[in-house]
């Protein structure tokens, strides 16, 4: 029984908690890609350093708050700079939209006009990020760090292996159960919701309907720099903050979002922990956990590992071709690609 | 014969171009990551190299007052096609006379291959360490003042055995550098009759390294061996390991020793180890004193100054500003015999070379090339302590 009890400890310190927090910080950042791409019909190449951007506020504004000594006690203090990022980052984007993809809006481009206009966008929010915190690492997570220890879990359950939970993995997944919740009341029961709906499943006859095209796309700039500001603050309590991990970020938010189906919010949430999940569970040895639960004679000396962590990304990527041959539109029904 | 031809061609133009120089003033290549995994320690590689070259402009002795200038490439460290192109314009349309860089080992290896070779340019490379790069073909044009991880893998191996750790976790960055330090580690532990339990990759900038912590942890050791750098995957992979207490103890060669990471991780580093190219050689001190406004016990910083001063010092033992005469003085400027030269003395070294004396250059990192080219290595032994690096000894 202990060790099937030390199995299932250990299983969930290396596979479940860290899975279940990485798959909701890409769920996060995915719903800002597919909310984009579902509302504005494009790509957002730019997301993941419009992240880096929200989150630098963020940063900026904790820095500033710490130094007066105001702070959430066991809670990290960047939670009370949140609302600063995200006001300065739905500036931001908003102010990109004036000036970039208005224009482009108006000349009705394709979306592949919009996708390289994006990643132009990436490239000046990535140099701007950079030139005012820096290319650096940057430390602003404060308050407590775990709520358990896996050495305290150990004492406590007398058991041989610990299962640690920390602050920032807790407030992850209830943030994103939160915001997601929020998220869906939003577009289903409100009116600026329902009218971002029907813009995005049918431009001409929202127009006609009265629906103010530049309201809802000022909106959904809004919720985007709200997302992406939100999932990039608690991927940086999470991990740390480094402008460059955040444009890499970009590739699983990605796939996360074409493996749930672009411009699906639900898919985008069930991508992203596919996304997760895969990438932990077909790389990880399960050496130590089979000597747990099999008889002691049948454990070899290997480590029971399907694929190297290597082909971690390899993993995602053939879900991602499956799913683009078998099921273009992604696993919820999405807009395709 | 066809080869024969371009060759001549090339070494023709070359030649013309150094003539003609010799009165002009020349451009010396700064090639460094700028952006990159190992942007914050080229923050430091870059000025100390900028600073061995205005020291030398400034001394107006180079070659009967010729004037250096230094300018930058961004090798980008990871993006070999990036760093390809960067040195063929610091090469073809600024006409530099000699190259400080590349800094990682793959982008090194691709410039140096594709680029450099074929257009008969010195390349002296401050920081990249891969063992490959002792055996490529050089042409004699590139050298090293970083040793090769061939050397480290045995140091590293002597610091875990001096210690009793019999059984290790081995995690390396996906690159040249990573894979030729891990696999020359392995050789030189299992030589000592040590064990590794497991020896895996991981990529730099990723968003999460839970799988590699979970498999690494399951395979066990006493100590996990990290041959990453201190701000990429590395500092993720020991994050993650604290945060799942897969391992407590961390062993980090050159990549991972760095202020930046007892600073970001905290406490609970404190006890871990390991070993950087470093010396207490009067010179690395010399270095810290005239240092501007940049950290010069930052990792391959004071490599970086002794790569540029080097290039220079050979110019002037050959007399000419062609790489493919004075590739043959660089050896000769830098190991004995002749007179012992510290950082802030260039100018010193470079009267001695006019008068016809010869000079050894002993530099920030106390610069020994042996074999092809490559430093013979000397590493700096370090712990964590209190949350800061200390130094233990040197090796």
């Amino acid at each position: 029984m202990t060790d099937v009890l030390n199995a299932l400890a250990l299983f969930s310190n290396f596979v479940l908690v860290p899975a279940i927090a990485y798959g909701s910080q890409l769920a996060l950042g995915a719903l800002g890609v597919t909310l984009v791409f579902g509302i504005l019909r494009f790509s957002n190449f730019a997301h993941g350093d419009t992240m880096a951007f929200g989150t630098m506020v963020t940063i900026l504004v904790t820095w500033w708050f710490q130094s007066m000594g105001l702070n959430l006690g066991p809670l990290p203090t960047a939670i009370l700079a949140l609302p600063f990022g995200i006001a300065a980052c739905a500036a931001f984007v908003l102010a990109s939209d004036r000036a970039v993809y208005k224009f482009y809006r108006k000349k009705k481009a394709e979306p592949v006009i919009y996708l390289i206009a994006s990643v132009g966008i990436m490239f000046v929010t990535n140099g701007v990020v950079r030139f005012i915190i820096g290319p650096d690492d940057q430390k602003f997570a404060d308050g407590q760090r775990f709520i358990i220890k896996a050495r305290e879990f150990k004492q406590m359950t007398g058991l041989s292996e610990g299962i640690s939970i920390k602050v920032s993995q807790g407030l992850t997944v209830v943030t994103m159960i939160v915001v997601v919740a929020a998220l869906f009341w939003f577009l289903n029961r409100t009116r600026t919701g329902k009218s971002m709906r029907a813009y995005s499943d049918n431009e001409d006859l929202a127009l006609l309907s009265g629906i103010n095209p530049d309201r809802v796309v000022m909106v959904t700039w809004i919720l985007t720099a709200a997302l992406a500001t939100i999932a990039g603050t608690l991927y940086g309590l999470d991990k740390s903050y480094k402008p460059f991990t955040y444009f890499q970020l970009l590739l699983p938010i990605f796939a996360s979002a074409i493996v749930g189906g672009l411009g699906n919010p639900l898919g985008a949430i069930a991508g992203a922990f596919v996304i997760a999940f895969s990438e932990i569970t077909v790389t990880y040895a399960y050496k130590k956990f089979a000597g747990y639960i099999l008889p002691e004679d049948w454990v070899s000396g290997g480590l029971l590992q399907l694929l190297s962590t290597d082909y971690k990304f390899a993993v995602s990527f053939i879900i991602l071709l499956l799913v683009l041959l078998f099921r273009p539109t992604g696993i919820f029904k999405g807009t395709g690609v | 014969m066809k080869k024969l031809v371009i060759t001549s061609a090339v070494a023709l133009s070359m030649s013309g171009v150094a003539g003609s120089a010799m009165a002009e003033d020349i451009k010396i290549g700064v090639f460094l990551g700028l952006t990159g995994p190992i942007e914050s320690l080229v923050a430091n590689m870059a000025p100390a190299a900028e600073q061995a070259i205005a020291e030398v402009s400034e001394s107006g002795k180079l070659l009967e007052g010729t004037k250096v200038e230094a300018v930058r490439a961004d090798t980008t460290c990871v993006d070999t096609a990036a760093a390809t192109s960067a040195i063929e314009r610091l090469i073809t349309s600024d006409k530099v006379a000699g190259v400080v860089g590349g800094d990682c080992s793959g982008a090194t290896t691709a410039a140096l291959t594709n680029v450099a070779l074929p257009n008969g340019m010195v390349m002296i490379s401050p920081s990249a360490t891969s063992p490959a790069l002792s055996t490529v073909e050089d042409n004699g044009l590139f050298f090293r003042t970083a040793p090769s991880d061939a050397r480290q893998g045995v140091v590293m191996s002597d610091i875990i055995m001096g210690k009793d750790i019999k059984e290790v976790a081995v995690t390396y960055t996906n690159n040249d550098y990573g894979k030729g330090l891990a696999d020359a580690f392995q050789a030189a532990f299992e030589e000592a009759g040590g064990t590794v339990t497991i020896s895996a990759a991981h990529e730099d900038g990723k968003a999460d390294y839970a799988a590699e912590v979970g498999a690494l942890a399951s395979a066990g050791g006493e100590v996990l061996v990290v041959a990453g750098y201190l701000d990429q995957g590395g500092k993720g992979i020991i994050q993650a390991s604290l945060d799942t207490g897969a391992f407590e103890t961390f062993v980090l060669p050159d990549g991972m020793v760095g202020d930046a990471l007892p600073e970001a991780i905290g406490p609970d580093l404190n006890g871990s180890f390991g070993q950087a190219p470093g010396t207490d050689s009067p010179g690395a001190g010399k270095l810290v004193e005239i240092a501007g406004d940049y950290d010069a016990t930052s990792p391959f910083a004071a490599e970086s100054y002794d790569a540029a001063a080097l290039i220079l010092l050979a110019m002037q033992a050959a007399g000419s500003t062609d790489p493919n005469k004075y590739k043959d003085s660089v050896m000769d400027v830098a190991n004995a015999p002749g007179e012992e030269i510290l950082p802030g003395e260039l100018a010193k070294a470079l009267e001695i070379l006019a008068g016809g004396g010869e000079v050894n250059y002993v530099g920030a990192s106390n610069v020994e090339l042996v074999g092809a080219g490559e430093s013979a290595g000397n590493y700096r032994e370090i712990e964590i302590k209190d949350g800061a690096l200390s130094t233990v000894g040197y090796r």
